[in-house]
């Protein structure tokens, strides 16, 4: 990948820019060249499949700014559609662009798959549970210290299943979202904030031909 | 102010004078302040009326006092303020002054500009026991209880000045000595002016501690030696200096020699005291270079000390704050949650709440610590009237807030000016009493939800944050339960300290809460209290612009009161909300990124709007560049954009600069467009800005122009809106003060409308009616549409009302309408005369002068007017009386009106028995035209009877008329040339008028174009011709 030259790098960005939207041809080279970067630094043998995923983890904690390990995890899987437990320069570029460019549509989607930890097209309560585990402070008085989340994890199911059948589908996800849409991260920081968007599309952006 | 006053001021030597000491200077200027701001920290107690005035004699004039608060006649001055027996508040003949309230002593010290630190100081030199004299004997009362801790902590505050320097007292340090050698050497010199000749140690040498005397004397407190030479004593002085004062050494050289007791003069506390004593020629030109060496010295001295024990005062101030706040502060707490336990003793479900455990430890210890104060304070009470103690009780026991505010007031004096400045808040957001379902016998299951999820806000990390936000939005927040149970379990804290964090998705979820519920007063207030308006202002320099819209949004919710909009200018959120209005709205179709920048703007602009309700903010917007932004504004095509943009600009309107600025910056185009739109709140807007925009010509014009006058009488249709209708109205009203306009309004049959809305209207509207009625009556030809569609009848019954505004008006209205004969003919049916008449006797300055300016011509063209006239019983010494009064503008009207009367000849004999020559003559000294004018008429037409030409000559009244005809004003010259043909017919006052210079004037006017002066001036000429020639005949026979 890293020997990859000039030509091909052209032919894939022309290629990718057809497939992901948001990007034109020219931001589709600087993201691949600016992934072949990366890609660089790994071992030589790891790096024909992609980003692997504690390199991945890296980028989105150190990049992005996010910092609970579950979301990033999650991230990574979403970001791998083929499961092939490394993120290929496709997979890269197509979820950049809900990353940096999303709709609202497409992040609604992205979301709700970094939620649905199982798979299964639900959010079910243990998901919750499981994603929500340290949001609050624990208070020693309580009986059971797990008694605060599990309540926000009622309220929060209370507000998304709409179709009251204890688990919030993606219907019901997209829907409360569209109502409200501070619910978007509803069960996790999983997005970039405006800022590091910026400060990412400044880096990797800018003056394309120097590279 | 009673010990301090009594003990601590400095008193001179004959105790009627105050010393002119630092420490006074100090007090004073404690007392300065607290009695200047008495008025805006304690609005209630500042008017209470004290038990005694305090009087003293001023340097303030009558000019001194402008301010509408007072009634200047001359040299007099009278508040309009009044106690129950009408004995105005403040009463000053100069240099008598007569003050009854703090409240007046705050505003004339405000007056006073350069001359306070005298006027307090003649205030206290005049009224030694001011205490006495505001409470008088008996023990203060409890409305008085409140002033009397705020006087008690003044006291407390003055001793504690008082006490510093009394300490060292008596201890001149080196360094003070040093700093008056110094100034003292530079008064030295060799000319005529100077003030000493020389000045200068004994001893060159300074030991490490300052002192220059030899270490044996410095035992004993010695300092220096010092020989000055002044210009008129001799020998020359030897002074020693010491740590108790500075004193004459007389035997210096004597046989004592060194170890003889020095002491013989008396002490001084410094230098200049002792030179003063010593020396006339220092004296002298000390007291004329008062400034530089009187002054100068004792502040470098206190100066100097002070910086010694400056630190110190800042710290107990500090801390003497810091604990009253934190008082406060507990108390505030307790207020919050401890208001269903002030209800606990009355109602079941608090109870529970307790039994249920659901008060906290922590609310267990406050509530215990209250009742212990609570029974304490009881206590306190019974040993006062049991009256008192009743009054107290029965406050605790009603509706908790009252009883806890008195309560807190107890016990933290200090905290007082924070309840007293809602207390002045506007009229628009008047603090409301406590208000919480009384019949919650049951707390709702919402109010346990809300303080579960509030609890959770507290422990949560971003992601539950905003769960729990989005959940809390749920509930119904209109409602006034949900909104005081956030703030009961503390949630108005959390979601403030909210905005305070970097997590933009909670600020946003916060501020959404915020803005819902701030519409509730009490929520509003305790957001300002929390310093939530000082974050809620930084938020709008967030890039993000949801988040803009949203503070800006809250922050139009909480700005509803006075001290909230402060904080909001304060804190440069003014400037900040005008740069939201910066977004070019121009285009029809609006890309996603400019329809949220207009949506920035119209936040923007209902911020403002909120803000724009107080002075200074009008004045901060304008600065801020806020008019050509609300006037680009003004263009664009949503409705819910231009209302507050509208609302904000008639808001302003009140300001002179801003009516300028609607008029130039074309904003009347734009205003007159959206009287023609559909939305009826906007309407009402767009009137009202041209209601107080049309009291300037170009403006009306511009209306006119602009095709505004016919959508103006199309609203009028609208006669169920009645604010839109008063704005409407008086738009109306002032727009018809141009006769063009009048024209069209005719056009438009607006009169026949304006009649019809005569009766069954509220007050604002009917003042409006009324005076568009009056200005169109000005028009002849309205006259008769007036009476024909029936209006005469509902304006004379108008009369008997009592709104000021209101009758000023419609006294106008009727006195227009009276010129034409046949309306004539029914206002005296209706007795119109009689009820104008009785207005004479209104208060108010403006409506008598109104109803007399009124009475002119139902006297002129009523039937058997002078008949009319006399049937009133006692109207023509009522109005003779009127004379004395010290409007200009009643004085004109009734001498106006006194000239119709006069017309009829017993009349004009009665009113002669009233003394109405004498009260004439009184006022010809005026340099008021409209008045010399009235004046002169009426002079002229009380002529005719007996022997009144005469009397007016010895009352002197003929000199200044002939002053008269060198006015600038050709009105006064009419009057004034008949006049003085009419008193030219007594030979004395020929000579008097021919000494005055009368004839050249005279000659003047019978060269003028108007016929009635060309021949009351000849006339008059001819009459001291004659009298010139008779002389001449029996002269020289």
């Amino acid at each position: 990948m890293s020997a990859m030259n000039r030509k091909l790098i052209q032919n894939l960005a022309e290629t990718l820019c057809k497939q992901v939207k948001h990007f034109d041809k020219a931001e589709a080279e600087c993201l691949i060249r600016q992934f072949s970067g990366l890609l660089g630094e790994q071992a030589e043998r790891r790096a024909a499949h992609g980003l692997d995923r504690v390199r991945f983890r890296n980028i989105l904690h150190n990049t992005f700014g996010m910092t609970d390990d579950v979301m990033m995890d999650r991230v990574f899987r979403v970001f791998d559609k083929d499961n092939d437990t490394y993120v290929s320069v496709k997979e890269w570029v197509e979820g950049l662009s809900v990353f940096l460019r999303g709709t609202l549509d497409e992040k609604i989607k992205f979301c709700f798959d970094v939620y649905d930890l199982n798979g299964d097209g639900y959010i079910s309560r243990e998901e919750m549970i499981q994603m929500l585990k340290d949001s609050l402070i624990r208070q020693p008085v309580e009986e059971d210290p797990d008694e605060g989340i599990k309540d926000v994890v009622d309220i929060a199911l209370k507000k998304m299943d709409y179709d009251h059948d204890g688990k919030v589908s993606y219907s019901d996800f997209e829907k409360t979202v569209i109502d409200e849409n501070l619910l978007l991260e509803a069960f996790g920081n999983c997005l970039p904030d405006a800022k590091r968007i910026l400060l990412f599309e400044q880096h990797a952006f800018r003056e394309p031909h120097e590279h | 102010m009673g010990v301090a006053l009594s003990r601590a001021i400095q008193w001179s030597s004959d105790a009627d004078k105050l010393e002119d000491s630092p420490l006074n200077n100090d007090l004073l200027t404690e007392i300065l302040l607290f009695t200047e701001e008495f008025g805006d920290r304690h609005p209630q107690e500042a008017r209470l009326k004290f038990s005694e005035p305090l009087q003293w004699k001023t340097t303030l004039e009558a000019s001194d006092f402008i301010s509408d608060l007072y009634d200047i006649r001359e040299e007099s001055v009278m508040s309009l303020g009044y106690d129950d027996n009408r004995r105005s508040l403040l009463q000053l003949s100069p240099p008598d002054i007569t003050v009854y309230s703090f409240y007046y002593l705050s505003n004339l010290l405000q007056l006073s500009k350069d001359k306070k630190m005298k006027e307090v100081q003649s205030c206290l030199e005049a009224n030694r026991e001011p205490m006495k004299k505001i409470f008088g004997p008996r023990s203060p009362s409890i409305h008085e209880d409140e002033l009397f801790n705020v006087l008690q902590q003044l006291d407390e505050k003055l001793l504690s000045i008082a006490v510093r320097p009394i300490a060292r007292e008596g201890r001149l340090s080196p360094a003070a000595v040093d700093i008056e050698v110094d100034l003292l050497k530079r008064f030295c010199g060799t000319g005529e002016n100077r003030v000493l000749k020389s000045v200068r140690y004994t001893s060159d040498y300074v030991f490490s501690n300052g002192c220059r005397s030899p270490p044996w004397r410095q035992m004993d407190g010695e300092i220096c030696s010092l020989i000055i030479e002044t210009c008129d004593t001799e020998p020359t002085l030897f002074i020693t200096c010491n740590t108790s004062g500075v004193f004459l050494d007389e035997e210096i050289n004597g046989e004592g020699g060194e170890n003889s007791n020095r002491r013989k003069s008396e002490v001084y506390k410094d230098l200049v005291t002792l030179l003063k004593n010593m020396s006339t020629h220092f004296a002298k030109a000390s007291d004329e270079k008062d400034s530089a060496i009187q002054d100068v010295p004792s502040t470098e001295k206190t100066l100097h000390v002070e910086t010694v024990d400056a630190e110190e005062t800042g710290q107990t101030l500090k801390s003497y704050d810091h604990e009253e706040k934190n008082v406060l502060e507990k108390a505030r707490q307790q207020l919050a949650r401890n208001k269903p336990g002030g209800r606990k003793k009355k109602l079941e479900p608090s109870l529970k709440w307790k039994n249920l455990g659901l008060v906290s430890p922590y609310d267990e210890a406050e509530e215990k610590a209250r009742k212990s104060r609570e029974s304490k304070r009881i206590l306190e009470y019974g040993t006062k009237s049991p009256a008192s103690e009743n009054k107290k009780k029965s406050n605790f026991s009603g509706s908790s807030l009252p009883g806890c505010h008195s309560s807190q007031k107890i016990k933290t004096p200090g905290g007082a000016d924070d309840f007293s400045e809602s207390s002045s808040d506007d009229e628009e957001d008047e603090e409301q009493p406590e208000r919480r379902a009384e019949a919650a016998t049951d707390l709702p299951s919402e109010y346990w939800q809300i303080q579960k999820l509030v609890k959770y806000l507290k422990g949560a990390n971003q992601t539950a944050t905003v769960i729990v936000l989005c959940s809390l939005r749920d509930f119904n927040l209109v409602q006034e339960m949900c909104q005081l149970a956030i703030r009961d379990v503390g949630g108005l804290e959390v979601l403030i300290n909210l905005l305070d964090t970097d997590e933009i998705r909670c600020k946003i979820g916060s501020l959404k809460i915020l803005k819902e519920i701030s519409c509730n007063s009490q929520i509003r207030r305790t957001i300002a209290d929390l310093g939530g308006l000082q974050t809620m202002v930084s938020i709008l320099d967030s890039p993000d612009k949801e988040l803009k819209c949203l503070a800006a949004e809250t922050i139009a919710n909480v700005a509803k009161f006075r001290r909230a909009r402060r904080t909001v200018r304060q804190h440069g959120g003014i400037k900040r909300l005008v740069e939201l209005l910066d977004c070019v709205p121009d285009g029809v179709s609006l890309s996603k990124e400019q329809e949220r920048d207009v949506e920035v703007a119209r936040c923007g602009a209902l911020a403002l709007w909120s803000c724009s309700k107080s002075t200074w903010n009008k004045e901060a917007i304008r600065r801020a560049g806020g008019i050509p932004l609300l006037a680009r504004l003004l263009k664009s095509p949503q409705k819910n954009m231009l209302i507050p943009v509208v609302g904000t600009l008639q808001e302003c309107a009140s300001e002179e600069s801003y009516r300028i600025a609607i008029q130039t910056e074309g904003m009347i185009e734009d205003l007159v467009k959206n009287l023609s739109c559909d939305n009826q709140e906007l309407q009402m807007h767009c009137a009202s800005a041209i209601f107080k925009c049309a009291e300037d010509k170009h403006t009306r014009d511009l209306v006119r122009q602009y095709g505004g006058l016919k959508p103006l009488v199309v609203l009028l249709n609208q006669a169920e809106n009645k604010q839109l209708l008063a704005a409407t109205t008086g738009a109306i009203w002032k727009c018809s003060i141009s006769m063009e306009n009048v024209a069209k309004f005719q056009e438009y049959k607006a009169l026949e409308i304006l009649v019809r809305l005569l009766t069954d209207q509220p007050e604002e509207v009917l003042v409006n009616v009324v005076g568009a009625l009056g200005e169109c009556a000005q028009k002849s030809e309205n006259l008769a549409i007036i009476r024909k569609s029936g209006g005469i009848k509902p304006l004379v019954n108008l009369l008997t009302g009592t709104n000021q505004a209101l009758l000023v008006n419609v006294t106008r209205a009727v006195g227009a309408c009276a010129t034409d004969p046949e309306n004539m003919v029914i206002i005296d049916q209706l007795d119109g005369v009689r009820l104008l008449w009785s207005l004479l006797k209104n208060p108010s300055p403006e409506v008598q002068a109104s109803a007399a300016w009124a009475i002119c011509p139902c006297i002129e063209n009523a039937k058997d007017a002078g008949e009319m006239v006399r049937s009133f019983v006692g109207g023509l010494e009522l109005i003779v009386n009127l004379l004395k009064s010290q409007n200009k503008d009643v004085l004109a009207s009734v001498c106006a009106a006194i000239a119709k009367i006069a017309k009829d000849v017993e009349n004009l004999a009665v009113i002669t028995d009233h003394g109405v020559v004498p009260m004439l003559a009184n006022l010809t000294n005026t340099g008021d035209d409209k008045l010399r004018r009235y004046l002169a008429e009426a002079i002229a037409c009380c002529c005719m009877w007996g022997s009144n030409c005469v009397s007016f000559g010895e009352a002197g009244a003929v000199a200044p008329l002939v002053r008269y005809l060198r006015s600038n004003d050709p009105s006064v010259h009419q009057a004034t040339a008949r006049a003085l043909f009419e008193l030219s017919k007594d030979p004395n006052n020929c000579i008097t008028m021919h000494e005055n210079g009368v004839v050249k004037l005279l000659l003047v006017m019978i060269g003028s174009t108007d016929e009635i002066l060309q021949e009351a001036a000849a006339s008059c000429v001819a009459n001291i011709r004659r009298l010139a020639l008779a002389n001449d005949k029996a002269k020289y026979g």
